[in-house]
C-alpha cells in the first residue's frame, strides 16, 4: 500500500513552497465551481418559484373563458363575449366525469369599508366549489354554501391582505364590513397563497356568492352570466380527458354545429406552468454548462502547473526513483498534488458559490437554493479535473529515466 | 556466485551517428564484503559502471548479475525495488531534498518500501545517531555542512539495511578533512557491519581507503589489483 497520509504530507509542502503559484492555479477551479453553484442555484431556485406559484393557482386546472364578439368585422378579444352561465357550470360538474370540481366567476373591483378602514379589492362571486379549484383552505371561518348561494345572502370570505389592510390584528370572523355600502358579514378567512406567476397579490380578494354577486352588487349583466368558469380535473391524468368532456359538452350546450368556430375557450393553464418551469430548468442547465467551461479551463490552469512542476522537480523524482520509489509511487504523488489544489478549489468555491447564492436570495431578493446536488456536483467535478489534469504531468514524471533525472540541472 | 558478476558489458551512448562507446566488455566480479575503489579520469567509464552495477541505468549488451540474479530485462519497478532493499547510494552532491529535514529524508526508503511510520521514525532516527547527528534530526540540507549533509545520505544509504552502498566521488564536494571522515566512516562500516563498498573516485588518497582498485580507462579495465596496506 502506498502511505497516503505521507504523500498528502509532501503534496502539501510542494504546494506551500509555492504559495503564490499554488493560489493562482486554485483560482480557475474557485472560479468554476462557485460559478456553477450559483448558476444552479439560481436555476433551482427560479423553477422551485415556479413551482410554487402553479401550486398556489391549484394544480390540474382548466378555465373556461368566453369567445371574443365581433364588432363591425372587428374581434374584442377573448372573454368579451357573455356566453358562460353558471348553468354551463353546473352541467359540467354533472356531466363531465374527469371533472371534479367547478366555479363559475363573477368578478368585480369594489371599495371594501370597516369602520374607518377601506380598501379597494377584487371580488368574486362564486360557488362553494371555489376553495376545491383553488386549492385553498380556510385559516378560520366556514366556507359560503350552496344555501348562500341560492338565497344570495350577504356573507364574504377575506384573503388574508384584506384582513390585514381592515381589520389590523382583530379577528375578522362575525364581523360586518361594507362593500359598495351594501352590508356583508365575514364568515371565513382565506389560506395565504403569496404571488402569482404575474405578481399579483393572490390574497388581495373577496369572495361572496355568486349569486349575490350578480344580483346585488354588480347588477348589470345578463342573469347568470359569469365571466369565467375554472374547472378542476381529478388528477393529472385527466386532465385532457376533462378538457376533451368540457369542450364537447359546451359545443352541445351552445348548439354549436361541426367546423363552426366555438364561442368560447378552454385553457389548460398547468400546461402554460408545466412549460415556465420546463424553460427555467433548461435555463439553469445551460447557465450551469456555461459555469462548467470555467471548471475546464481551471483543469487546464492545473495541467499546466503540474508540467512545470514536474520539469523543476526532475532532480527530486530522480532522487526518490533511486532510493527506490516505483512507478505509481511518482505518478501519486504527482496526482495527488492535483487534486490537493483541485480539492481545496472546489471547496473554496463551495464556500464561495454558497455564500454568492445567499447573497442573492437575501440582498437581492433571487431566488436561489444551494441543492446537494449541486455541490456534490461540482465537487465530483472538481475532483474529476484535479485526477483527469493531474494525470498527464504525473505519467510523464513516472517514465524519466532515473540516471537522466538525477543528473538534471 | 558473486554478489556483483558483469559479464562482457557494454553501454553505447547515441550521439550522432556513431555511438559513443562508455563501456567495452567489462567483466568484473566483487564479492560480499569487499571495500572496492573504481579509479579513472572523467570520461573513463566508471560512473556509467557505476549506475549500471547500481540498477539505475540499463546495459546495451552484456551480462549483470546481482547476487545470482540475472539483472537485464528487469522492469523499472523490479529494478526500483532491488535498489530499495539491496542498494544504498551516495552522490558527489549529495541529492538530499531540499526544504525537507534530515528525517524525512532518511525515511525516503523506508516509505518505498511501505514500512509503518513508527518504526520508520525510529530506524531513521537509529541511522542519524549512528552516522553522529544527533541534535541535526530536523534540520534541513541548507542548515547542514557538505559533511553533515554527506552522512545524512549515508544515513539515507543504510536505513533499509542495504547490503552494498555505492559511492559516486562522496568526497568531491568536501574539505581534506571532512573527507578523511567520510571516508573512515566508510570503512567501519565496511569493517563493522560487513557492508560491500564500491567507491567511484579520480583522488589516489581517497581510493587508499579501499582494499580493491579497479582502474578505467576509455570504457575498458586496465588494471584491478589489491591494496596493500602498510
Amino acid at each position: 500500500m502506498i502511505d497516503i497520509a505521507a504523500t498528502l504530507k509532501i503534496a502539501l509542502r510542494a504546494l506551500w513552497v509555492n504559495k503564490m503559484r499554488s493560489t493562482l492555479t486554485m483560482l480557475g477551479i474557485i472560479i468554476g465551481v462557485s460559478a456553477v453553484i450559483l448558476m444552479l442555484a439560481v436555476g433551482t431556485g427560479v423553477s422551485r418559484k415556479v413551482s410554487s406559484q402553479i401550486s398556489s393557482i391549484g394544480s390540474n386546472l382548466l378555465i373556461v373563458m368566453p369567445g371574443s364578439t365581433t364588432q363591425g368585422g372587428v374581434r374584442m378579444g377573448g372573454g368579451t363575449q357573455s356566453t358562460l352561465t353558471k348553468d354551463d357550470a353546473d352541467a359540467i360538474l354533472r356531466e363531465c366525469s374527469a371533472v371534479s370540481a367547478v366555479a363559475p366567476i363573477h368578478p368585480g373591483t369594489a371599495q371594501v369599508v370597516y369602520g374607518n378602514q377601506n380598501w379597494s379589492t377584487g371580488i368574486q362571486g362564486t360557488t362553494p366549489g371555489i376553495l376545491e379549484v383553488k386549492d385553498c383552505g380556510l385559516t378560520a371561518g366556514r366556507n359560503i354554501s350552496e344555501q348562500d348561494v341560492r338565497s344570495a345572502t350577504k356573507v364574504c370570505l377575506l384573503g388574508q391582505t384584506v384582513v390585514d389592510n381592515l381589520f389590523g390584528g382583530m379577528d375578522p370572523i362575525g364581523q360586518v364590513i361594507r362593500i359598495r355600502k351594501i352590508p356583508f358579514t365575514v364568515i371565513g378567512v382565506l389560506e395565504p397563497k403569496g404571488q402569482s406567476l404575474s405578481g399579483q397579490d393572490q390574497d388581495d380578494i373577496v369572495i361572496i356568492p355568486l349569486s349575490t354577486a350578480q344580483k346585488k352588487l354588480f347588477g348589470r349583466t345578463i342573469p347568470g352570466v359569469v365571466r369565467i368558469i375554472m374547472v378542476k380535473a381529478g388528477s393529472s391524468e385527466d386532465l385532457a380527458v376533462a378538457q376533451r368532456q368540457v369542450t364537447d359538452l359546451l359545443r352541445q350546450r351552445h348548439r354549436i354545429g361541426p367546423n363552426k368556430e366555438e364561442d368560447f375557450t378552454v385553457m389548460n393553464l398547468t400546461q402554460v406552468l408545466d412549460m415556465a418551469q420546463q424553460t427555467a430548468k433548461t435555463f439553469a442547465l445551460l447557465l450551469g454548462a456555461i459555469a462548467s467551461v470555467s471548471l475546464l479551463v481551471g483543469g487546464i490552469g492545473i495541467m499546466n502547473i503540474m508540467l512545470v512542476s514536474v520539469t523543476e522537480r526532475t532532480r527530486e523524482i530522480g532522487i526518490r526513483m533511486a532510493v527506490g520509489a516505483k512507478t505509481w509511487d511518482i505518478r501519486i504523488q504527482f496526482i495527488i498534488e492535483a487534486l490537493t489544489l483541485s480539492m481545496i478549489g472546489g471547496l473554496i468555491g463551495i464556500l464561495i458559490g454558497s455564500g454568492g447564492s445567499f447573497l442573492l436570495s437575501a440582498v437581492f431578493e433571487i431566488p436561489s437554493v444551494v441543492s446537494f446536488f449541486s455541490v456534490l456536483l461540482s465537487f465530483s467535478f472538481s475532483v474529476l479535473v484535479g485526477i483527469f489534469f493531474g494525470f498527464y504531468p504525473a505519467y510523464k514524471a513516472s517514465l524519466l529515466n532515473p540516471i537522466d533525472a538525477l543528473r538534471f540541472e | 556466485m558473486s554478489l556483483i558478476e558483469t559479464r562482457h558489458l557494454t553501454k553505447i551512448y547515441d550521439v550522432g551517428e556513431e555511438g559513443v562507446h562508455a563501456l567495452k566488455d567489462i567483466s568484473v566480479s566483487i564479492e560480499k564484503g569487499e571495500f572496492v575503489a573504481i579509479m579513472g579520469p572523467s570520461g573513463s567509464g566508471k560512473s556509467t559502471f557505476m549506475n549500471i552495477i547500481g540498477c539505475l541505468d540499463q546495459p546495451t549488451s552484456g551480462e549483470y548479475f546481482l547476487d545470482g540474479r540475472q539483472i537485464r530485462g528487469l522492469t523499472r519497478d523490479e529494478l526500483a525495488a532491488i535498489r530499495n532493499r539491496r542498494i544504498g547510494f551516495v552522490f558527489q552532491g549529495f541529492n538530499l531534498l531540499a526544504r525537507t529535514s534530515a528525517l524525512e529524508n532518511v525515511q525516503l526508503p523506508l516509505l518505498y518500501s511501505h514500512v509503518p511510520p513508527r518504526e520508520r521514525k525510529e530506524k531513521s532516527l537509529a541511522a542519524l545517531e549512528m552516522m553522529g547527528l544527533e541534535g541535526r534530526e530536523y534540520h534541513h540540507p541548507n542548515q547542514l555542512s557538505g559533511g553533515q549533509q554527506q552522512r545524512v545520505a549515508i544515513a539515507r544509504a543504510l536505513v533499509n539495511n542495504a547490503p552494498i552502498l555505492m559511492a559516486d566521488e562522496p568526497t568531491g564536494n568536501l574539505d581534506t578533512k571532512t573527507s578523511q571522515e567520510i571516508m573512515e566512516l566508510l570503512v567501519g562500516l565496511n569493517r563493522n557491519a560487513g557492508t560491500t563498498i564500491i567507491l567511484v573516485t579520480h583522488e589516489p588518497d581517497i581510493a587508499a581507503f579501499s582494499r580493491r582498485i579497479i582502474r578505467f580507462l576509455d570504457g575498458q579495465v586496465i588494471s584491478d589489483e589489491e591494496v596493500k596496506k602498510s
